[in-house]
């Protein structure tokens, strides 16, 4: 078996999900830079306003279209890509939904009126599911391109690790904004109230909000509401991609307790809604190499003196450190054998050994890759 | 500097995701504690792990005690707007909070989710409370968003301010948004993993956080620091007796040993360059070896963080 890359086979599309902090970004990148390496063009979306991946790509940045890396870079380090290609996005949230309202507005009036709205401008960051929408929708659109073989995306960083399932719904539902629509009439004018019975709730409303909110929101989704026919097929697209055969979904966890209870959820999730679950990648793995010999652990400062001759002290020092971390490789063991068991037998799970470096470089995701697909 | 948290009254720890931002809030939260200041510590989206970790049951959006000073509240959305209408309108708010028009309004409008949820850290960080019979807090430890969106949060306030103009959302905008910039009032306290990536995300932060509140972060702290057993000589020791020995305990051992030796020493390097980039001297919290973070390894950590108060 050669790990990862047998998961992915016939793969056109990777989701790569799992709870922040766990190396998610650099295990996407690391899988790419394998899948090159077999022959692929592939092309990691990431979206990482730090710029991680590009650090970890020896580049200063980044843009919002995928950059080709050079392939020399992978080579030095030991991984020759040989006919595969490396690209690399870090995808700009507020640059893609931007275009994505350009795309579906039905003229440059109402493009511009949207994008200069207030609420727009100020709070589209905030819209609900809108980072996690425009980057599966970015993956959509480079999927209808098909240059490459494999995309392969590293999805936002949320507590709730699979926000992007719900993403198109709940943007859908933000952009219908029907409750709102049905309460407020007319324009930036003024705002006009049908019905008697929302009447008040209105008036009390404006009284609590001020009626320049209440206005700059109306106006807001009237404009939207133009959009709102493209938009409804853009979702819709975007979640039949989701829902492709040749898309699957990685997980990746480190070995505690909380990340792997997320990852279960998230199997769970996906599981309701119909995804194929490729896999799962446990990082930072702490390896035993008592072997079972736990009865020696008390004995093992005497041991090490008289085996290695090292003086009592760095002797004890050892064995404290062995102890230690032999504890944290049992912890992780057992979380490991929980996540294995709930997982269930047909999803193949592939542990990464911690490694002495973090991974920040060219270097780091070869190593990384080189466990991955090992 | 010292952060001379004790003095102030609204505090949000936060952090990238998986470096221990709660564990740092929790421990934060008893040191305080000890001191003899009513403390809460607020969590978000529905935690309740201050809560679950002393076993004391924590219904939604209620303020629970811990122990004598301790006390843990989850902040709940819809609790927050209730509590905000009632206290601006009294039954008319309380109308309005049933009524589907403000249900709509909350939905549709971006962004208020984050600030309801800042807002009603606020509203815990004063004296007297906005909410009447409540009684108020010498501190509020916030355990809040990770680093990217805890900086869209704490902007939200302004935001609303500036969009709204006129009204009561834009003056309680202002209000909150003017309390966030006194340092005499709000910290905040930035939690990093000796390690590339959290470094570097730290150091951003201090520029967004500035951006977004005027403030830098009062204190960082570098969490799951692994001990320093070795020095440079003992560790070629180590090394030099690895290559000498056949017994296979031993070997495991020593390359053990080596491995996390060459760990903390990347992680030294890491804590050097944030210390040199953070502008105050980060505090130090030890790697936890227990399984599972209790009450007991908490009171370890909060003696640590003792200094900042």
């Amino acid at each position: 078996m050669s790990g990862v890359a047998d998961w992915l086979d016939g793969a056109r599309v990777c989701v790569v999900g799992g709870s922040g902090g766990v190396g998610k970004t650099t295990s996407s990148a690391a899988l790419a830079a394998g899948m090159a390496a077999r022959g692929l063009k592939v092309a990691v979306v990431t979206i990482d306003p730090a710029q991680r991946l590009a650090t970890a790509l020896g580049l200063d940045e980044l843009g919002n279209e995928p950059q080709r890396i050079e392939a020399e870079r992978f080579a030095a380090a030991g991984l020759p890509l040989g006919d595969g290609e490396l690209w690399a996005m870090t995808l700009d949230p507020k640059r893609t939904f931007d275009e994505l309202i350009a795309r579906l507005s039905p003229d440059d009036d109402t493009r511009e009126r949207i994008l200069a709205n207030r609420v727009y401008r100020e709070l589209s960051d905030a819209i609900a599911g809108s980072q996690e929408f425009t980057a599966v929708a970015k993956l959509h659109e480079l999927a209808q391109e098909g240059r490459w073989d494999l995309l392969v995306l590293d999805t936002p960083p949320s507590r709730n690790a699979l926000d992007f399932l719900d993403a198109p719904d709940r943007l859908r539902a933000f952009f219908e904004g029907r409750a709102l629509q049905a309460l407020l009439r007319g324009g930036g004018a003024g705002l006009r109230l049908i019905g008697r019975g929302s009447g008040l709730a209105l008036g009390l409303l404006k009284r609590v909000t001020g009626a320049e909110l209440l206005s700059d929101l109306s106006d807001f989704f009237r404009l939207l509401g133009g959009l709102l026919g493209g938009f409804r097929t853009r979702a819709a697209e975007v979640e039949a991609l989701l829902r492709a055969p040749g898309t699957t979904f990685l997980l990746v966890t480190s070995p505690e307790r909380e990340p792997i209870d997320e990852a279960l959820y998230f199997q769970r999730r996906l599981r309701s809604a119909g995804m194929a679950l490729g896999g799962a990648v446990v990082n930072r793995v702490h390896v035993d190499e008592l072997a079972g010999e736990d009865a020696r652990l008390a004995g093992l400062p005497a041991l090490l003196e008289r085996e290695t001759g090292l003086s009592a002290a760095p002797a004890r020092q050892v064995a404290a450190a062995f102890a230690d971390e032999h504890a944290l490789a049992c912890r992780d063991a057992a979380n490991v054998a929980h996540l294995r068991e709930r997982l269930g037998t047909g999803v193949p799970l592939a542990c990464v050994a911690l490694l002495d470096e973090d991974v920040h470089d060219v270097d780091g995701l070869v190593r990384l890759g080189a466990r991955l697909f090992a | 500097m010292p952060a001379h948290l004790a003095d102030k009254r609204l505090v949000f720890v936060t952090g990238k995701g998986g470096v221990g931002k709660s564990t740092v809030a929790i421990a934060l939260g008893i040191a305080a504690a000890r001191r003899g200041l009513r403390t809460v510590v607020a969590e978000l989206s529905g935690q309740a792990r201050a809560a679950e970790t002393f076993g004391i049951a924590a219904p939604a959006a209620e303020e629970v005690r811990l122990t004598e000073c301790l006390h843990a509240t989850s902040i709940g959305v819809d609790e927050a707007l209730e509590e905000y209408l009632h206290e601006r309108a009294g039954r008319v708010g309380d109308l309005l909070a049933a009524s589907r028009a403000f249900h709509a309004f909350t939905a549709a409008t971006p962004g208020m989710r984050e600030l309801m949820t800042i807002g009603k850290a606020w509203e815990l960080s004063q004296d007297p409370r906005r909410i009447s019979g409540r009684r108020p807090y010498d501190l509020v430890v916030v355990d809040a968003f990770a680093t990217g969106h805890a900086l869209g949060a704490l902007r939200t306030p302004a935001t609303f301010a500036q969009i709204a103009r006129v009204g009561p959302i834009a003056h309680q905008g202002r209000t909150i948004d003017a309390s966030l910039g006194d340092p005499a009032h709000t910290a905040v306290v930035a939690v990093a993993l000796p390690e590339e990536m959290p470094v570097t995300e730290t150091l951003a932060l201090r520029r967004g956080l500035r951006e977004a509140i005027g403030q830098e972060p009062a204190a960082v702290v570098v969490n799951a620091c692994l001990p320093e057993r070795f020095g440079p000589r003992q560790a070629r020791t180590i090394a030099d007796a690895l290559a000498s020995t056949g017994d296979g305990l031993a070997q495991a051992a020593l390359r053990t040993a080596l491995s996390e030796h060459a760990r903390a020493r990347a992680q030294r390097e890491q804590a050097a360059r944030l210390a040199e980039g953070s502008g105050t001297a980060p505090v130090e919290l030890p790697y936890v070896f227990a399984e599972a973070i209790g009450p007991a390894e908490l009171g370890e950590l909060a003696d640590r963080l003792e200094v900042l108060l």
